[in-house]
């Protein structure tokens, strides 16, 4: 096992160093570096001043050279600082990425809470009401747009209930958990909502096939009921597809978090990395894209980890024995 | 400064949706006086008062802060730290000769005797040497380069009064509006040590909440990027103090989430400066406008269309006379806007004192804009477009402005179906703002018409704009921002010659002149003046927005509470 993790922290770690050359470089590849806008407002800057601005920016050299020599200083440790902030980058980048692990951790959480056991619960009956009714909640959840249920949830508990905060990360001046939870509450809902029929959809289909397999049968022959059944051998099983899909998830959820951030006014990772990359930010954005990138590899290898723990069948080489 | 487009929320239909709901709406909490909550779109990157030009920092800094000198409500040039405006008349300005050989000016100020930072100590000419030096240094990233550039020597007389000497004499030389004092006590000592870092290790972006920073009615007492920022009254403030205890500014980027924490009571105003469109704001009005005072304020903000003058077609002047003649600005103004963004017929706002009405006008006449394409060739209809009758040339243009920017793609729409009317054929092509401003317009990418916004100040000369020598190229590095590729000797003499002019008669008549040469060339076709609306709560009275880039906060002692 230390092994199999020791060689997917490899490969991470060599997808990471590709995918950090490829991201400077589409992020250097976009038009209006810093100094061009600072020429284009002040076309009385001579040539000298020109030069000058852009070894402040470290935009004098090619960009290979640029990448080499940002990479030698975050081998050092140094990843160097934000533009936009003039702090740097991990001081603006660590509040926001808990800011957004804390959202997502706990919508995550509480869509695979909701939407495993209403996807398995649907599966046990299919066909029926009760399948019916879950399957018009999934597909609800699934077909707003987070944007729309964000600011439905912004007017009903905000506007007309007045229960809770509309948006924002605390009340300035209190700085108690409670207080942070009270304004996670809509994002984290908003989320979640946007989630769980997802989930529950994947968890239904799965189980599904599972409950069509041999095994269950002669589970079922053997005399077992049917919650063991469900819970004692078919749920491991229909677990496997549905982990996959939770570790691809977990890196578009880190980008997708932009929209419910921005309803919500809520400064997390998505939010910033929009506003890196809109305002020539090359090293938040850069490092910013990299934790996105470092997010999904992680939730990769869990993803790997939890196979093997969900059917011991599966080798930690990914192969079935 | 070029305006980006706000952000529009996609979601009126949905706030219309609960319209019904709000019907139910509890009644709104009482609104804690002591506590004033504002709602902006935008968070700044830094809190230093010379790194980076950005609104939002402009608006909190407002609150904190006092420049030397400043447009008042009345667009009139005054002192704030400085004790008296000076001028060549009251002997405190004093023409003379700059190294350069050129005329220049030393200007003397001084500043108020009762001065202080937020920790005490007083405002000196220390503060005022070491900003003037830091702006001096070319590594450290300080703004405005122009100011400093000028600035070539300042001489301290005593701890408060000091000389700018500038090497040119321009007409606004005792307008120092950017020169923005930095604690010399706090600051100095990092500067010194590390000039080309500065910029990332100043307090105001380490020690934010650090009193000693701020010299207004009301210090920074906390910050969460990206979220809010706390302000409580300055204790040392020698001023009126301000009608709040506190008054927190919220981020709220999302304009329909603006408006649902409005209406919810989270926070008490929208500032104009930096909330709703005017659409936005009308459409706000509609529905709740009787809950809140909603104020609108044009101003300096000048949406217009620039022309490819490098286009063969737009090169000619009548073809740009009749793109003109076939728009409804008016119509446009009334329908889309109510009226409150009023039509523009060049550059200069008619709010500024240097503005012409005697100048050539275009009302909307799509006979006379039909008469001057066909008296050009344009005499075939082809599908609905008119073409040369010679060259068979039709008459079709590329039409760009940012993508998701709902007002101008509106605005779009409509002149495209009115241009459509005469045979034009214009292609909407629009792109993101960073692709947009970034590349296709900085680089005169832009193959007809492009639109968008300048933000200047009262009696701003638009060098930048209309200035043959600021027509970038890829010789000057794309150094300029006349887009057009605008090139009339006679403008380019006005202008240089406006800003040295002193007599404020002559100046005008040049002034006129100028406007004239534009309204009759058009490099540009005008649209019209943004304004900004201002939601306030019904209890709070005598915010005068300015309508220039001077934010409502640099008077906040003069606001009230009912």
């Amino acid at each position: 096992m230390l092994a199999f993790i020791i060689q997917r922290v490899a490969q991470a770690a060599l997808v990471l160093a590709v995918m950090s050359f490829v991201i400077f470089g589409l992020i250097g590849l976009m038009p209006g570096d810093p100094v061009d806008l600072l020429i284009s407002a002040d076309p009385q800057m001579t040539q000298e001043d020109i030069a000058k601005l852009r070894e402040i920016y470290g935009l004098d050299k090619p960009i290979v050279l640029r990448y080499a020599s940002w990479l030698a200083e975050v081998l050092q440790g140094d990843f160097g600082f934000s533009r936009l902030f003039a702090r740097p980058v991990f001081d603006v980048l660590l509040p926001a990425l808990g800011n957004t692990l804390t959202l997502l951790g706990i919508s995550l959480s509480m869509a695979l809470l909701i939407g495993l056991p209403l996807g398995i619960w649907a599966a046990v009956r299919p066909y029926s009401t009760r399948d019916y009714a879950v399957n018009l909640f999934a597909f609800a959840g699934i077909s707003v747009p987070s944007f729309w249920l964000g600011l439905i949830l912004i007017i009903i508990f905000a506007v007309v209930l007045g229960w809770l905060p509309a948006g924002g990360f605390g009340t300035p001046g209190v700085k108690v958990w409670g207080d942070t939870l009270i304004y996670l509450v809509l994002p984290a809902a908003s989320l979640t909502l946007a989630n769980v029929g997802g989930y529950t959809r994947y968890m239904r289909a799965s189980m599904l096939e599972t409950l069509r397999q041999d095994y269950i049968r002669t589970a079922r022959a053997k005399g077992l009921s049917n919650r063991q059944v469900v819970l004692g051998h078919a749920l491991r099983n229909a677990l496997i597809p549905v982990t996959t899909i939770i570790a691809l998830d977990f890196g578009s959820l880190f980008s997708g978090a932009l929209i419910t951030e921005t309803i919500f006014a809520y400064p997390g990772m998505g939010k910033l990395t929009y506003d890196a990359v809109m305002g020539n930010d090359f090293n938040l954005a850069l490092v910013a894209l990299l934790l996105g990138t470092l997010v999904t590899l992680t939730g990769n290898i869990l993803a790997d980890l939890a196979y093997a723990w969900l059917d011991p069948r599966i080798g930690f080489g990914g192969h079935k024995q | 400064m070029m305006i980006r487009p706000a952000r529009f929320g996609l979601v009126a239909p949905v706030l219309l949706t609960a319209l019904g709901l709000s019907f139910f709406t509890l009644p709104a909490k009482a609104a804690p006086r002591e506590q004033l909550t504002i709602g902006i779109t935008q968070y700044p990157s830094t809190f230093h008062p010379n790194i980076d030009s950005m609104l939002a920092k402009s608006y909190i800094l407002g609150f904190t802060r006092r420049p030397f000198t400043v447009f008042d409500q009345d667009w009139k040039l005054i002192c704030m730290l400085c004790t008296t405006l000076p001028t060549i008349e009251n002997g405190h300005a004093k023409p003379e000769v700059a190294p350069n050989g050129k005329k220049g000016i030393a200007v003397t100020y001084t500043i108020r005797p009762d001065a202080v930072w937020g920790d005490g100590k007083p405002i000196t000419t220390k503060d005022v040497m070491f900003t003037w030096r830091a702006g001096r240094e070319g590594k450290s990233g300080i703004i405005p380069v122009e100011f400093y550039r000028s600035a070539y020597k300042v001489k301290a007389k005593d701890e408060k009064t000091f000389t700018i000497h500038f090497d040119k004499l321009a007409f606004d030389y005792n307008a120092i509006n950017a020169f923005s004092l930095v604690p010399a006590h706090v600051d100095e000592v990092t500067f010194d040590a590390d000039p080309v870092n500065y910029k990332n290790k100043t307090a105001f972006d380490t020690q934010t909440t650090n009193e000693a920073l701020y010299f207004g009615p009301y210090v920074i007492a906390e910050t969460e990027r990206g979220a809010h920022v706390v302000l409580v009254r300055n204790p040392k403030w020698w001023g009126k103090p301000g009608p709040f205890k506190r008054i927190v500014i919220k981020v709220i980027p999302n304009t329909a989430a603006l408006e649902a924490n409005l209406l919810s009571g989270n926070i008490d105003m929208i500032a104009g400066e930096l909330g709703f469109t005017v659409d936005q704001a009308l459409r706000f009005e509609k529905r709740h406008g009787r809950k809140f005072n909603i104020h609108y304020k044009p101003g300096l903000i000048y949406e217009h269309i620039d022309v490819n003058l490098d286009n063969p077609l737009l090169k000619n002047r009548d073809i740009r006379h009749a793109l003109i003649y076939a728009i409804d600005r008016d119509a446009v103004s009334k329908q889309l806007f109510s009226g409150k963004q009023p039509v523009a017929d060049t550059v200069v706002n008619p709010l500024d004192w240097v503005h012409a009405d005697d100048i050539p006008k275009y009302k909307y006449d799509p006979k006379k804009a039909l008469d001057l394409l066909v008296k050009n060739g344009f005499t075939k209809l082809e599908k609905g477009v008119r073409t040369h009758a010679k060259t068979g040339e039709a008459l079709r243009f590329d039409f760009m402005t940012t993508a998701g920017s709902k007002a101008r793609e509106l605005v779009q729409q409509v002149l495209q179906s009115q241009w459509k009317a005469v045979g034009i054929d214009v292609k909407i092509k629009n792109e993101q703002a960073r692709v947009y401003f970034g590349e296709t317009v900085r680089q005169r990418k832009y193959t007809g018409l492009a639109m968008y916004a300048w933000l200047s100040a009262p009696e701003s000369v638009p060098r930048g704009q209309v200035h043959s020598a600021h027509i970038p190229t890829a010789a000057n590095n794309w150094a300029g921002q006349n887009y057009p590729g605008f090139h009339n000797e006679e403008m380019d003499d006005l202008i240089e010659k406006i800003e040295v002019e002193l007599d404020k008669t002559k100046r005008k008549a040049m002034w006129r002149r100028l406007q004239e040469i534009y309204a009759t060339e058009l490099p540009v076709i005008p649209l019209y003046f943004r304004a900004e609306a201002y939601i306030m709560p019904k209890w709070l009275t005598n915010i005068r927005p300015t309508g220039h880039q001077y934010t409502t906060g640099l008077w906040v002692e003069e606001w009230q509470v009912k």
